[in-house]
């Protein structure tokens, strides 16, 4: 095939992301576990591209976890997206970003419901005047933090310090990506590279000198399952489908795993501290388990920010090792301090999983 | 009993969710709840889209419908572009209004209201670390104890603002903000589901 059929082909793969102006949303679960990516993700925003994106203190939840899990009707959960829209309104923008998958899949399920029934666009109009007065409209565009991230990847790698290079060897460090399944699997056309060929994470990979790992399992879901997760009996169906993914990729020897869904980056991370500790086993060879990166912590770290004001230190799989093949520098007394340098009692150690 | 197909149709998501399925069993391949439960999702969509009310009658009162993940790969995959995962979550929602529940799913329904649902309504998010306790969340290991324990000297070093004013990840979310999402809850029937699913025995 020529190249220019093929640069047509790629291009049914690539989305629309707005250029600047953008309203932020925050995620249950992203600033639950990874506040410092949330924070990277608006420093690398503002200060290294120059964007104007809005954080709003009046925002909320989508509810996105509540409906997947039938405790919230979509008559609910589309008229709290509307007032997360009317928000962006009144502040004059118009591109929303939603730190998380779940939030990015929700909002543009309700988008393409009301274009697609506008009586149900009608009937959000509606519920939200009667409920609080207000008017929206919805965005004009709607990107994952990761797809401007993306967007900008060759202009970030100018300014980063350290590239995807181990440095013992000389060669590319091999990276496992996850983009989470309601970022491409609902909506396909609306995920780069299309739920077929995931891109966004894999465009940041190799344009910053790493080389992604094609595993037979890099589609399956991470194993989240909402109720399933929530409901402590059920947490088996949660880290069965952990484990199929990492027996997966196991042979293929990753550096690390990074991915697009702040539930994926907890649960790949947890899950490998939980088999650890039941079963004795952990996916590398040496004891200490595949670090979990999110994409905001992994672009900050290239970018020689502070791994310890990033958040890493809250993982549970650590990632000194990474670090260090890398060649980042680190403060190992700074790593369990407070913001003011308080010393802080050392979390305790695992029974199996190396730290 | 009236028609169980009828009350399905009412949701505006059925008919977009279920079109044709031709019974091809590729969302039953992909689907990550049939690996782990004794799940069919071609199974719910042949018996619904038969239109026996006896059959869907007692699909709604079995578990089944309660074992998908609500991972979307049978969106992706399915070739008559059906969404069975969306199939479910009407299913589910016709369940409980009838009160079709076992009562193990009725319990635990009723402890997701309590606690995702309470979240939702007093601190305006879905999760906090406030709500993860790690006695709750064994899974998280050591490294979450030590971040609730220590929260407030850390959160504010990875530029949280934790129960501040204004702007921030896990900033105090201000009275009149969750009293318009208090009110969208009362206006849409948000409140009436919880409601219900907390009064289930």
């Amino acid at each position: 095939m020529d190249e220019s059929k093929n640069k047509r082909y790629w291009n049914e793969y690539q989305k629309e992301i707005a250029d600047d102006k953008f309203f932020y949303e925050r995620s249950c679960i992203r600033q639950t576990f990874f506040p410092g990516s949330e924070a990277a993700f608006l420093k690398i925003m503002r200060e290294e591209l120059g964007k104007d994106i809005r954080d709003e203190a009046n925002q909320h939840t989508c509810t996105g976890i509540g409906y997947h899990s039938d405790i919230v009707p979509l008559e609910t959960t589309m008229t709290v997206v509307a007032r997360l829209f009317s928000l962006m309104t009144d502040a004059g923008y118009e591109n929303y970003v939603p730190s998380c998958v779940t939030s990015f899949g929700i909002f543009t399920e309700m988008v393409e419901m009301w274009k697609e029934h506008p009586e149900m666009l009608e009937k959000t109009r509606k519920y939200l005047k009667e409920a609080t007065g207000r008017d929206f409209e919805a965005p004009k565009n709607i990107a994952h933090p990761s797809d401007i991230i993306y967007k900008y990847r060759f202009e970030l790698k100018e300014k980063m310090k350290y590239q995807l290079v181990n440095r013992f060897t000389g060669k590319p460090l091999r990276v496992v990506e996850h983009i989470g399944c309601h970022y491409a699997k609902i909506f396909p056309e609306k995920g780069i590279g299309k739920a077929e060929f995931p891109y966004v994470l894999a465009g940041m990979i190799e344009a910053w000198g790493g080389e992604v790992v094609d595993y037979p399992e890099r589609r399956h879901c991470c194993g989240f399952g909402f109720r399933h997760y929530l409901l402590q009996e059920n947490r088996g169906y949660s880290v069965a489908n952990t484990k199929k993914k990492f027996e997966s990729m196991e042979p293929f020897e990753p550096d690390f795993i990074v991915t697009n869904c702040p539930g994926c980056s907890m649960f790949m991370d947890k899950w490998q501290y939980t088999i650890a500790e039941m079963e004795n086993k952990t996916y590398d060879k040496d004891g200490y388990g595949i670090p979990v990166l999110t994409y905001e912590e992994m672009a900050g770290m290239l970018l020689g920010y502070d791994p310890w004001k990033l958040g890493m230190q809250l993982h549970q799989v650590q990632v000194e090792n990474l670090l260090d093949k890398i060649g980042i520098p680190y403060k190992p007394n700074e790593k369990y301090r407070g913001a003011n340098g308080e010393i802080l009692p050392s979390p305790e150690k695992p029974m199996n999983l190396k730290v | 009993m009236g028609n169980l197909y009828d009350l399905l149709m009412q949701d505006s998501r059925f008919e977009d969710a279920l079109k044709a399925c031709m019974n091809c069993g590729i969302c039953t391949a992909i689907c990550p709840a049939a690996e782990f439960f004794q799940y069919d999702p071609r199974r719910i969509c042949d018996i619904v889209q038969r239109k026996d009310e006896n059959e869907i009658e007692a699909l709604l009162r079995s578990d089944m419908i309660w074992y998908c993940g609500q991972c979307l790969s049978c969106k992706t995959r399915c070739p008559r572009q059906n969404v069975p995962a969306e199939v479910i979550l009407v299913l589910r929602q016709v369940a409980i209004k009838l009160g079709y529940m076992d009562e193990h799913i009725a319990e635990q329904e009723k402890r997701l209201a309590e606690t995702v649902g309470n979240n939702i309504l007093e601190i305006g998010y879905c999760v906090h670390p406030d709500k993860v306790k790690p006695e709750l969340h064994q899974e998280q290991g050591p490294i979450w104890e030590w971040y609730v324990n220590n929260i407030e000297a850390v959160a504010p070093k990875l530029g949280a603002n934790y129960h501040g004013d204004g702007p921030g990840a896990l900033r105090k979310i201000r009275e009149e903000n969750l009293e318009e999402v208090r009110k969208i809850f009362e206006v849409t029937g948000g409140m009436d589901l919880l409601k219900t699913l907390k009064e289930e025995k």
